[in-house]
């Protein structure tokens, strides 16, 4: 395979949004066509993409290697197992959050397009990478796009969120890059692949490893780093709220993965307890403060910071179930947090409200909208046929292998989930139906329908039948478990036992 | 005789500014012409440059004037900044009444100063060359006279840098006292480190060249003079006269005191850690544009000297490939101030900026573009100078001065963002005049396509770069 299917991926969407730069028309609606067009394309091209992988193997494929800086970094890209499914999600999200603008965005639609397209160029990016040069470009240019995305487009208080979120974001990164480059001059390349090979020393991995630990910890975002993420989603338009709970989230999930468990194992086995106690925190503490939302899309935040707590912690458990698990959570909250923004984002375009207490009584008024609300709400607690239950009872399953403790406090967070997303829904679409403007709404429109249902098609179809996501992800974590705890084998007792 | 070709830009250019100031006398009202042959004397000059040998090392003079690699393109950016300094600011000048004769005479002269500065290899000359550019500076500070506010600054301006180079020369006299020599190489040769007296002479020295880039705690001119010169007058002062006072640090460091290394390292590296973060820290509390940009540069001197710190080929190079990609991201900022302008008044503090974005999408886009990359994110050209920067002082394992000059890159970003905050996310004013020149809206688009597709061909720079090879 010569075609460089991967750059093609990345590059598509940046096309598209040229396209549209050099468009004269601002607000019409051939913008959006042309966007959702490259978008579509691009999810295709990934599907197709699926169906050509190899699941039986964990070496990277369709690698593409091209020399960039001279003698010092590549342009490598390629993907396994772990990474497709992202890119995957990636593509799936994006076309359905142009869909979605046409009630939300009311003025320069034409460069929100081009933010969304520029930004899924990049979220690609960063899941292909092979290289930490270029994962770092990825993971930092996307800041740019989507703090126009929240600045410009947002609320009330957008202007202190994407603050917020850029100047968390960066402070969090620049260590990475101070590590990105010592891992240079420590191991004489940036290459992932050879440096899986190669191994670090021991003695550099737990400073590097803290310092990509700040970058994705906040990313993440684990407890006590997280606030800026409900401020950011509040503020958001409901497409940018979508592509950061849905993708923007998974980058670092993805990245500790790729390169925590990868780079640097005996780091990691000796920060997991701290991992554990944080991710364990962001759980319980995540799900009170849910509880205690009244508005709606601070509550599927902070909602969010608790299931990338299961995340964190199965990824760290580092067992197979705990990692698969941890990337079919990953997936299926990507689908599931998109699902449930998107439904906020549907009431709140017609009351203008995104608190609790404007609504109630919703099922009477919008049938439809209940149903997949409530498909949707169960998902997120993860209710057995549904893609979430797949992910939890996998970290769980994983965790209790490592650690009975952890684990049944984590179980905890089940239920207080259970808790507040079956409350949230109790509150909006049952009881009474007091506020008489409710009555004037129309049910979803045809598009709404038709985002809502590509979302509940995967979850449910995968929480039935996760066999092809398991089919796809297990060679490739297997060998990460394998190369981890031969490395850990190798260097790691001496080491360990020191500390 | 043979010796005088290789520095025949700098003849060619002393002779055009006589020539030019003879035609000044008879042509005293066209000052377009003036203004266009020196333009074009410049562009010829950098011709010559280009003429010289490339990879050969020429000493003239006694070895006191020194043709290399570096000398040479330090001199073809500085003659490219000047170029650019003169074709965007004509119509400034025009509208600010001072388009006259002296303007790019001055330029010129400066010009010269600073190509002897490039080349010197003694401390004479250097010295010679540092004071006919400051010269030049002074007068080109104040050249909007009936502005209280650019005479002003012009006067600071002279008593402070008059201050420096009376260190400068203090210094130089003590390290001809204790070397017995002035030339750089003999300097290097014959030096016994065991004397105080060289320490003195190397940091009275620092001191005056510190001031001239502005490092903290030397930079207390910048912020004044920046804000009152005429814009275009700042725009020079923010690219031009920093290649050629690099180039001196470069060669001052790097060739008599080397070995030395123990003794001027902490100082660079206290001068770039305090100018990266007092840069970012005083800046956010800016509202007007020039103060902000001087600040800003500030800041990125920090970068530069931290670069010029390690001691390293790759150090002084990532210097260079810095400093080239600055005055890329400068010339772009200014040309959207140039751009700044309602029924022939120019505008410069922030807050005039407000809701640029509606009316000036174009404008706003580049805008957007240069902030975020001096503020230094990828993908954009800002990020790879700091990164080639942070690449040479991790080599040196030198943690400290990276984590801390990438912690002020992200105070920095937050008055970067500030003005993009203004620009994008406030409400519109009315409309900025659109009857740009053609050299303006080049120089913009240029800059910002540089800026922009760097990322694309990322080695062609650092390879013309990597041919400068000082230790």
């Amino acid at each position: 395979m010569n075609f460089p299917i991967l750059s093609s991926l990345i590059l598509l969407p940046t096309i598209g949004a040229l396209f549209l730069l050099f468009s004269k028309d601002k607000n019409s609606n051939t913008g959006k066509y042309v966007a959702l067009f490259t978008s579509f394309v691009n999810f295709l091209i990934s599907i197709y993409l699926w169906y050509l992988f190899d699941p039986s193997t964990s070496t990277f494929q369709f690698v593409e290697n091209r020399e960039w800086l001279k003698g010092f970094v590549n342009y490598k890209v390629g993907i396994d197992g772990i990474s497709i499914l992202f890119i995957i999600l990636t593509t799936l999200i994006t076309p359905l959050c142009i869909i979605s603008v046409n009630n939300t965005i009311k003025v320069r639609l034409r460069d929100f397009l081009i933010a969304i397209l520029v930004m899924e160029s990049l979220m690609i990016g960063v899941f292909c990478s092979l290289d930490l040069v270029v994962f770092y470009l990825f993971f930092e240019a996307g800041l740019i796009p989507m703090f126009l995305i929240i600045g410009i487009w947002g609320g009330e208080r957008r202007v202190y969120s994407a603050f917020k979120f850029f100047l968390y974001t960066l402070l969090g990164s620049v260590l990475m890059l101070v590590a990105i480059i010592s891992i240079y001059w420590i191991a004489g390349t940036t290459d992932i692949v050879q440096l899986y090979e190669s191994g670090l020393d021991t003695k550099y991995q737990n400073l590097l490893w803290l310092a990509f630990f700040s970058s994705f910890a906040v990313k993440t975002p684990m407890w006590p780093v997280h606030t800026w993420l409900p401020d950011a989603h509040v503020e958001a338009p409901t497409a940018g709220s979508v592509l950061l709970a849905a993708i923007l989230l998974k980058m670092a999930g993805y990245g500790f993965i790729r390169f925590s468990l990868g780079l640097f194992p005996i780091a990691s086995e000796l920060f997991t307890p701290l991992v554990y106690s944080l991710s364990l925190i962001a759980i319980i503490y995540a799900s009170l403060v849910a509880l205690m939302q009244e508005d709606m899309k601070k509550l599927i935040a902070y909602s969010s910071v608790a299931h990338m707590g299961f995340v964190t912690l199965g990824i760290f458990t580092i067992t197979q179930q705990g990692i698969e698990g941890s990337i079919i959570q990953m997936i299926s909250h990507g689908l599931v947090s998109a699902a449930l923004f998107l439904c906020v984002g549907v009431v709140y375009d017609r009351m203008h409200s995104r608190l609790i207490k404007t609504y109630g009584g919703l099922v009477s008024v919008m049938p439809k909208y209940s149903i997949l609300f409530m498909l949707f709400t169960l998902a997120a607690l993860g209710l057995p046929g549904t893609s979430g239950f797949i992910g939890e009872f996998l970290i769980l399953m994983g965790a209790f292998k490592v650690n009975f403790l952890v684990a049944a406090i984590a179980s905890f967070g089940v239920i207080f989930g259970a808790a507040y997303m079956l409350w949230l829904y109790r509150r909006v679409v049952f009881g009474k139906l007091i506020n008489k403007d409710l009555l004037k709404i129309p049910d979803l429109d045809n598009s709404e329908k038709f985002i809502l249902w590509s979302l509940a098609v995967p979850v449910l179809f995968f929480g039935f039948y996760p066999e092809p996501l398991i089919n796809t992800i297990e060679v490739s974590v297997n060998d990460l478990i394998e190369m981890y705890n031969f490395n850990l084998n190798m260097y790691g007792p001496e080491v360990l036992s020191n500390e | 005789m043979n010796n005088l070709n290789f520095i025949s830009p700098e003849i060619f250019i002393s002779l055009s500014i006589m020539f030019l100031l003879i035609l000044g006398v008879f042509k005293k009202n066209s000052p377009s012409l003036i203004h266009n042959l020196s333009i074009g004397l410049l562009l010829i000059t950098g011709i010559l440059i280009l003429n010289n040998p490339f990879d050969s090392t020429v000493t003239l003079f006694g070895k006191s004037y020194v043709i290399d690699n570096l000398s040479s393109l330090m001199k073809i950016l500085t003659i490219l900044g000047g170029a650019f300094v003169l074709l965007i600011s004509t119509k400034y000048l025009k509208i600010s009444k001072i388009f006259l004769m002296e303007y790019p005479i001055l330029i010129l002269c400066s010009i010269l100063g600073m190509m002897v500065m490039i080349s010197s290899n003694d401390l004479m000359v250097f010295y010679i060359g540092l004071e006919l550019q400051s010269l030049a500076l002074y007068v080109l500070a104040s050249f909007n006279r009936d502005q209280l506010k650019s005479s002003e600054s012009g006067l600071k301006y002279f008593v402070l840098s008059a201050l420096s180079s009376g260190l400068l020369l203090y210094g130089c006299s003590l390290i001809y006292g204790f070397s017995g020599s002035t030339n750089f190489d003999i300097i290097g040769n014959s030096m016994n480190s065991t004397h105080y007296g060289l320490t003195f002479g190397i940091v009275f020295i620092l001191v005056g060249l510190a001031f001239k880039i502005s490092a903290v705690p030397f930079h207390m001119w910048a912020p004044d003079v920046y804000e009152g010169s005429p814009t275009s007058v700042t725009l020079f002062f923010a690219i031009v006269p920093k290649i050629a006072a690099l180039t001196v640090f470069i060669r001052f460091l790097y060739v008599p005191f080397f070995n030395m290394i123990d003794q001027w390292q902490p100082i660079i590296i206290f001068l770039s850690i305090a100018s990266m973060i007092f840069g970012a820290v005083a800046a956010i509390g800016q509202s007007n544009l020039k103060r902000l940009v001087a600040y800003s540069s500030i800041g990125h001197i920090g970068y530069i000297l931290a670069g010029l710190s390690v001691a390293t080929n790759e150090g002084i190079q990532s210097s260079v490939v810095y400093i080239s990609i600055y005055i890329v991201m400068n010339l772009g900022l200014f040309s959207c101030l140039f751009m700044m302008k309602r029924n022939n008044q120019y505008f410069e503090t922030i807050d005039d900026l407000s809701g640029l974005s509606k009316n000036h999408p174009v404008l706003s886009l580049s805008l957007l573009v240069i902030l975020f990359s001096l503020a230094g994110i990828p993908p954009l050209a800002g990020f790879f100078a700091k990164f080639y920067v942070f690449k040479s002082v991790i080599e040196q394992s030198m943690y400290f001065l990276a984590i801390v000059g990438l912690l002020s890159t992200v105070i920095a970003a937050f008055y970067y963002l500030r003005i993009i905050k203004v620009i994008y996310f406030d409400e519109a004013r009315e409309k900025y005049d659109t009857d740009h020149s053609v050299w303006l809206r080049i120089s913009l688009t240029f800059s910002t396509l540089l800026i922009l597709f760097y990322f694309i061909f990322p080695s062609k720079l650092v390879e013309i770069i990597s041919r400068i090879n000082i230790i």
